[in-house]
């Protein structure tokens, strides 16, 4: 009955006492786009190890071509035609890109001697079979990474495949590249060839995919053409409700404007920006936006100590401070989560315990012991207050999904009693649902603990719908600052697209 | 263009530099019977780093191998005298399966308890050389009891020159062996798949696991041929000096790691060549040979080579950062 090229049914996966699959379904028809839509941590990635050999399942079967695997390993995953392109790439940076190519081959064939003129054959047809530029005696590390996605792309191409699977393959892209990669997937799909795409991009969703599966707890929950769906749709089967969305207010108190709790006058890093000057007061949550080098990142650094040759004042609660050190900035109150929480924030193989107290130890071994009855205390929370999804706060970050490593970070400078808490890029790479409970936590932050909120995004909507005001900024200085009420997500990418 | 972004063609840069310098404070660096000399230096370290180089490619480290080295060699002439035995070919092989075996235990705990390199290799050196002083013996073979063969094969010249004043001096044919096991170093990495496997090894390893490269068979490999290049040196260096010394080659590792980083080779692994290492090696041997004609300490000595480590390192970090973003 099955018209699949593969398919999985009933498929359970347990790790360790976590059911990340429980009785999941799923079916890719040859040569057709497929999008798998799911919360963080609802199973996509396991979805596709399974697919791809890499966990067996606990219970269920997979199909391919209508007849049941019985056991699939990765090697004969590649046999039927499977291929993965993972997010790190799995590519050698030290080698050449010909090399990188023609590496499955040669190790398919047993071959013991490395033959170059070959190699670079075989890595040249891949490459003009793909129909892109890319040098060929480039050394992989010195790609950007839309290059080193294409090599990655080529590579799956060359073995036969039937079914190519990209784990959120636009999260580190800029929108001209994911544009040429989905000009490359339709090429692919034109051949024949089937792509299952996981992404957290609703818009890119519904722009690429014929078919959607959107899956919730390890379970699938609806299955149907991309026609049939649109971003609240799919919302609400990922999240099991709707999402509220409105916009933050913040309403001063009656009286006098309280003190800033963070202000800056003047604010100048040499050749980054200039005389930059702003108040947050208590409770407000102030959005900057602005083109990648409009200097945005390069005043949270400054902020938060990581730019010791600034001028110009910075004031907290009134008082100026002076910060040449993050710890100095952490002792004035001010907490910074950077954008890329994989090489800046976290210790993947440490457990969340570990990494939430990461900026707490100091505080906790006032006694020269540290307090692991409050240790423990203060990580239990926190694991509820951001409704981490964990048995246990003992477990190595590596193993939570994306979303959830998100959290960790914040819950990390949420304990240092942060009154100034910057944000740079919030909630890249994390699902709906986990947006809005992100969101929700940082308005709660800033409404019922007095902080003063700087977000800084890509998201124009996620800025528009969570803070009550918005700063443009534009090679090193402030541009705007207006009130979101004011302001639509379509107005300020309008005025965003002005800045060239 | 592509000349010019190689390592090696700024090592050679770098050498050449420093050869002038050393040319023109000490005239006697150009003579021929110092060159001859220095290229002798060259022979023992440089089989060595060829071992060294391999394991860095591939990410690892070794500090055990001027253990193996020394065991070898001692072993294997306590046999020979045992023995009666006065012969070079099967001597030389009993000395290279030794170091051979002992590599093997590196690699066995290296791949089957994925343990850090650097404290399997202090391990089994520091184990090795124990045995070795506590069981075999502590006394040195000199000259008088050195087997002839060997002492013979160890001072043959490949070309020799009548000074003036009636001395001779040649450059030794060890030499030739030197540049032999060079080249096939060279021949294996680059045209093979398992010298290919330590670069993918190197560069990432869940990725070559990935791929499907037997990683065992390339880590015992790798730390094989670092043992059997160390045991094969051992015993050659005894023929060239004439004397077997069971506490030889103390604090050797730094200065053969020194030579192969400074040839360009990466300390985190995926990078380096045999001609940088040549190259490393030639520098690193030129440097301290200056340094023992102008008479400097030999505690100095060290401070200089420590030194050439860790700015060689920070460069190399430099480096591969740079390439990296
Ligand atoms: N190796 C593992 N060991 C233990 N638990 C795991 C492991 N891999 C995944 N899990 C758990 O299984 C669940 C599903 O995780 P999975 O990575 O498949 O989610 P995901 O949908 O890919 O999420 P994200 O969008 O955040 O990447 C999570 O609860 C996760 O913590
Ligand atoms: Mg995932």
């Amino acid at each position: 009955m099955s018209d699949g090229f593969i398919e999985l049914r009933n498929i359970r996966k347990v790790f360790a006492g976590v059911v990340a699959l429980d009785a999941m379904s799923l079916v890719i028809k040859p040569g057709e786009i497929h999008c798998l839509a799911g919360e963080n941590g609802s199973g996509k990635s396991t979805v596709i190890k399974i697919m791809s050999g890499v966990y067996q399942p606990d219970g269920g079967e997979i199909l391919i071509d209508g007849k049941p695997i019985s056991a699939m390993s990765p090697i004969e995953a590649i046999a039927h035609g499977v291929q993965v392109i993972y997010q790190d790439f799995s590519l050698f940076g030290n080698l050449t890109v010909a090399e990188n190519l023609a590496m499955n081959v040669h190790l398919g064939e047993k071959r013991r001697l490395m033959n170059w003129r070959r190699t670079r054959a075989i890595a040249r047809e891949a490459v003009d079979r793909l129909g892109v530029e890319l040098d060929l005696d480039a050394e992989v590390a010195s790609l950007p990474t839309a290059g080193k996605q294409l090599v990655a792309i080529a590579r799956a191409l060359m073995s036969d495949a039937r079914l190519i699977i990209m784990d959120e393959p636009t999260t580190a892209l800029t929108r001209k590249e994911v544009e040429t990669l989905f000009r490359i997937v339709r090429d692919i799909q034109a051949r024949g060839i089937a792509i299952l795409f996981v992404s957290h991009k609703m818009r890119e969703m519904l722009e690429i995919s014929e078919r959607i599966t959107v899956i919730r707890n390890g379970r699938k929950v609806a299955e149907g053409p991309t026609g049939d769906f649109d971003e609240a749709l799919i919302t609400r089967h990922m999240t099991g409700g709707d999402i509220l969305n409105e916009p933050y207010a913040w309403i001063p108190p009656p009286g006098p404007p309280p003190v800033p709790r963070l202000e800056i006058r003047g604010l100048t890093v040499p050749g980054k920006c200039e005389d930059l000057s702003l108040a947050i007061r208590p409770g407000e949550i102030v959005g900057l936006s602005g083109l990648l080098g409009s200097g945005r990142t390069d005043l949270a650094l400054a902020l938060f100590g990581m730019v010791p040759r600034y001028e110009g004042e910075i004031l907290i609660d009134g008082a100026p401070v002076r910060l040449r050190t993050t710890q100095e900035a952490i002792d004035a109150g001010i907490a910074y989560v950077p954008e890329d929480r994989l090489t800046e924030g976290l210790f993947l193989p440490q457990s969340i315990k570990r990494n939430m107290l990461a900026t707490s130890y100091e505080r906790l071994a006032r006694r020269l012991v540290i307090d692991r009855s409050q240790a423990e205390e203060m990580t239990q929370g926190m694991v509820r207050a951001m409704q981490i999804a964990t048995p246990t706060a003992e477990k190595p970050v590596m193993q939570l999904s994306g979303g959830n490593q998100q959290r960790v970070v914040l819950a990390r400078w949420l304990l240092t009693d942060a009154r100034v808490l910057i944000l740079n890029g919030p909630t890249v790479g994390v699902d709906v649902g986990s947006k809005a409970e992100i969101h929700a936590k940082i308005r709660e932050l800033a409404q019922h603990h007095g902080l003063a909120v700087l977000m800084i995004s890509d998201d124009v909507l996620e800025l528009v719908q969570n803070c009550n005001r918005l700063v443009l900024m534009h090679r090193g200085r402030f541009i705007e600052d207006l009130p979101a009420a004011a302001v639509t997500e379509e107005t300020v990418s309008d005025r965003l697209k002005t800045f060239t | 263009m592509a000349l010019l972004r190689r390592s090696e063609t700024v090592i050679a840069g770098i050498l050449l530099l420093a050869m002038v310098l050393i040319g023109t404070i000490n005239p006697a660096f150009w003579q021929l019977d110092n060159l001859f000399s220095l290229m002798r230096s060259n022979v023992i370290i440089g089989i060595m780093a060829m071992g060294v180089l391999l394991v860095l490619i591939s990410g690892g480290i070794d500090v055990s191998f001027p253990a193996f080295a020394v065991a070898a060699m001692y072993l294997t002439i306590k046999g020979m005298l045992a023995l009666g035995y006065n012969g070079v070919v099967l001597p030389l092989l009993a000395a290279t399966l030794m170091g051979l075996a002992f590599g093997a235990v590196n690699g066995f705990f290296v791949y089957k308890f994925r343990m850090i390199p650097l404290i399997v290799t202090l391990g089994t050196s520091a184990m090795v050389r124990g045995f070795l002083l506590g069981v075999v013996g502590t006394s040195m073979i000199n000259i008088n009891k050195m087997p002839t063969a060997l002492i013979d094969f160890g001072r043959t010249d490949v070309v020799s020159v009548t000074k003036a004043d009636g001395t001779t001096y040649g450059l030794t044919a060890m030499v030739l062996i030197y540049l032999g096991l060079a080249l096939a170093m060279h021949l294996v990495l680059r045209y093979t798949m398992i010298g290919r496997s330590a670069y993918a090894l190197g560069g990432d390893p869940e990725a070559a696991r990935r791929a499907g490269f037997d990683l065992r068979k390339t880590i015992f490999f790798i730390y094989c041929v670092a043992g059997a290049l160390a045991g094969f040196a051992g015993l050659l260096h005894s023929g060239m000096i004439w004397l077997a010394n069971p506490r030889d080659f103390v604090g050797l590792e730094l200065d053969v790691i020194a030579a192969v980083v400074l040839g360009g080779a990466s300390i985190f692994g995926g990078r380096g060549s045999v001609l940088g290492t040549m190259l490393g090696v030639f520098m690193l041997v030129m440097v301290k040979n200056s340094l023992i004609i102008m008479r400097v300490d030999t505690t100095w000595q060290l401070v200089v080579v420590g030194l050439i480590v860790i700015a060689a390192t920070a460069l190399s970090a430099w480096r591969d950062r740079r390439r990296a973003a």
